[in-house]
């Protein structure tokens, strides 16, 4: 597509190099790089956090993403090219650094049985015990790379190679909102009911997806998710009181 | 102040322009599939063009008016009757309170956007009252309508049904919108793309074939995307992309090899390269598109989309003084875009 690739440098050590590409007539993608590493996410979110504060002329939003920010632009109010300079310039004020230490979020999870039907499969896949599985998964230290793909839904890194394991062969039709699941050598919590193909090990009672509050995702990019065991009694519970079935009930 | 649904359709959902702003936290936008048709139904009754409008799919639904109102409905033609009389399309409609609005066979696309006088007063969800179907949010209860739904409309004083009748002398407008400012809607449509970010991915026959080649639309076809069927567009050698955001419009290329157009219930995100991109005011013409039609792509430059936008936005603005020109005025006056 005529697409005009742009290269800036960044002042202030942020990072050697920038890309912008079109997104079609309406958008321009801005790239970091091609690794999904903490440095180039610290760049998007500086970025992102950047725009929340000084929106570009045009801009109708934004999505943030593991390398790359895209910027969506209403090409009445300013074209391809402007939008190019515009964020050029923004580069080179961008502060070096977002807010230094990061929200931790801890998020409860009810393991096994019928909240996790896959536990026994990701230990026996790994030769280890269901309370290894759990202890592993529990001590780790997840970033929110991204949100994406439904509302809601966050990419975690720092899953330990321990308890890896491969997407079924067959995608279940439907999976229970606040599953926790495993694929591959990721992990995740699906915040709204869906097909797919994860290995689940678990469920948590809280809504990671929140249309009535202002911010409708519980997670962001950036933050620390912490995983903390609790039994069924517990979940139910929690439930209760955080009524967090309220907009399930809405849907047929 | 309602309308009753007496049999659903096929899909009937409440859409509006969409849930901007939100794409950050995973939420898709939604909205008209044809955008350009909802705007100007909303115009043509005195709404807002960003209105809430009923988005209707290939099969109509039967409504009953519970109160007089003024109704239009642009986009495809599917054939509307109100209590048996077939009404026109893209023009002002009056509707008398316990008439009957059913819908027939499709003439032309396979969307029709309702808009009424007032607009359909179903709550904002984070700033939008589109439907989002798979979230079970926004619209009439998230959903698509059912059997015995009643929706609340707003009332506006300015279509006053006697006065209305008065000065037309019958039941709909004289004046309707002119088919030259209309999208090209039609069967097996060319629709106008610009390369994607990963067009070069693709080897240089693969890329001819894509502008070469007509692609069906299979009946796997919904809000979210259409699926296409044709040659295949393997890429050159086996290679990751790194999810970023996709939009209206992104044709996407799976390991397959059977691309798909993304649309307004797409995903936020996507890992599939992209060949090409959808010029948005070609939008509108792929969403009249039925499964089993084919499509077939056109390059065009980043800048002749944009100035075609321009150029699009420019007619709209022309069209929103010239009905807005008619509904205040009683003038006779010819005005440009309508007829």
């Amino acid at each position: 597509m005529e697409v005009e690739v742009a290269t800036g440098n960044l002042q202030k050590g942020l990072t050697d190099s920038f890309r912008l590409t079109a997104l079609g007539d309406s958008a321009v993608i801005v790239s970091f790089g091609n690794v999904i590493d903490l440095t180039t996410q610290r760049k998007v979110r500086s970025l992102a956090e950047w725009l929340d504060l000084r929106p570009l002329p045009g801009m109708v939003e934004y999505i943030p993403a593991f390398t790359t920010l895209t910027v969506f632009y209403d090409p009445l109010a300013i074209d391809f090219s402007s939008v190019c300079e515009e964020l050029e310039q923004m580069m080179e004020e961008l502060p070096n650094a977002t807010k230094e230490s990061p929200r931790i979020v801890e998020i409860p999870v009810c393991y096994g049985g019928e909240f996790g039907p896959d536990l026994d499969f990701v230990a026996e896949h790994n030769g280890l015990t269901t309370e290894d599985v759990i202890e592993i998964h529990t001590n780790g230290e997840y970033l929110v790379y991204m949100i994406g793909f439904a509302p809601g839904f966050p990419y975690l890194g720092g899953m330990s190679q321990k308890i890896a394991a491969p997407r079924r062969s067959a995608p279940r039709l439907s999976i229970p909102a606040g599953s926790v699941g495993i694929a591959g050598s990721q992990t995740g919590v699906y915040p709204i009911g869906t097909p797919g193909g994860w290995q689940l090990i678990g469920r948590t009672p809280l809504a990671l997806f929140r249309p009535a509050d202002d911010s409708p995702s519980l997670l962001q990019a950036g933050d620390v998710v912490h995983f903390r065991a609790i039994t069924p009694e517990e979940y139910e519970r929690w439930s209760v009181v955080s009524g967090e079935s309220k907009w399930e009930e809405g849907r047929n | 102040m309602s309308i009753q649904v007496i049999r659903p359709g096929l899909l009937t959902t409440v859409q509006d322009l969409g849930r901007l702003g939100q794409q950050k936290h995973g939420v898709i936008v939604s909205g008209a599939m044809d955008p350009f048709a909802l705007r100007i139904a909303n115009l043509l009754v005195g709404n807002d063009e960003r209105e809430a409008a009923l988005e209707i799919t290939l099969m109509g639904p039967t409504i009953r008016f519970q109160k007089d109102c003024v109704i239009a409905i642009c986009g495809g033609n599917l054939s509307p009757k109100i209590d048996g009389q077939p009404i026109p399309d893209w023009r002002p409609v009056w509707v008398k309170q316990g008439s009957l609005l059913q819908f027939g066979s499709p003439q032309t696309g396979c969307r029709a956007y309702l808009a009424v006088a007032g607009g359909f007063d179903v709550p904002v969800v984070m700033g939008s009252r589109s439907t989002y179907l798979r979230a079970g949010i926004g619209g009439f209860y998230g959903r698509a309508l059912r059997e015995g739904d009643v929706l609340p409309i707003g009332c506006r004083s300015m279509w006053e049904a006697a006065e209305w009748r008065e000065r037309e002398g019958r039941f709909f407008a004289g004046w309707f919108v002119d088919t030259r400012i209309r999208p090209k809607y039609g069967k097996n449509p060319t629709v106008r793309v610009m390369r994607g970010g990963e067009f070069d991915w693709f080897a240089k026959d693969i890329q001819q074939q894509f502008f070469a080649a007509s692609f069906q639309v299979t009946p796997q076809s919904d809000r979210m995307g259409y699926r296409l069927s044709g040659p295949q567009l393997a890429l050159s050698e086996p290679k990751e992309l790194i999810s970023e955001a996709v939009a209206a419009g992104t044709v996407q290329v799976p390991a397959e090899g059977n691309p798909i157009i993304l649309l307004a219930d797409r995903q936020t995100t996507g890992g599939y390269p992209k060949i090409a991109q959808v010029a948005t005011v070609d939008l509108p013409i792929l969403a009249q598109v039925t499964p089993g039609e084919r499509i077939r792509f056109e390059e065009i430059s980043l800048s002749q989309a944009q100035e075609l936008y321009r150029l699009r936005e420019r007619e709209i603005g022309i069209l929103r003084q010239g009905i807005k020109f008619r509904l205040d005025a009683r003038g006779e006056d010819r005005c440009t875009g309508l007829i």
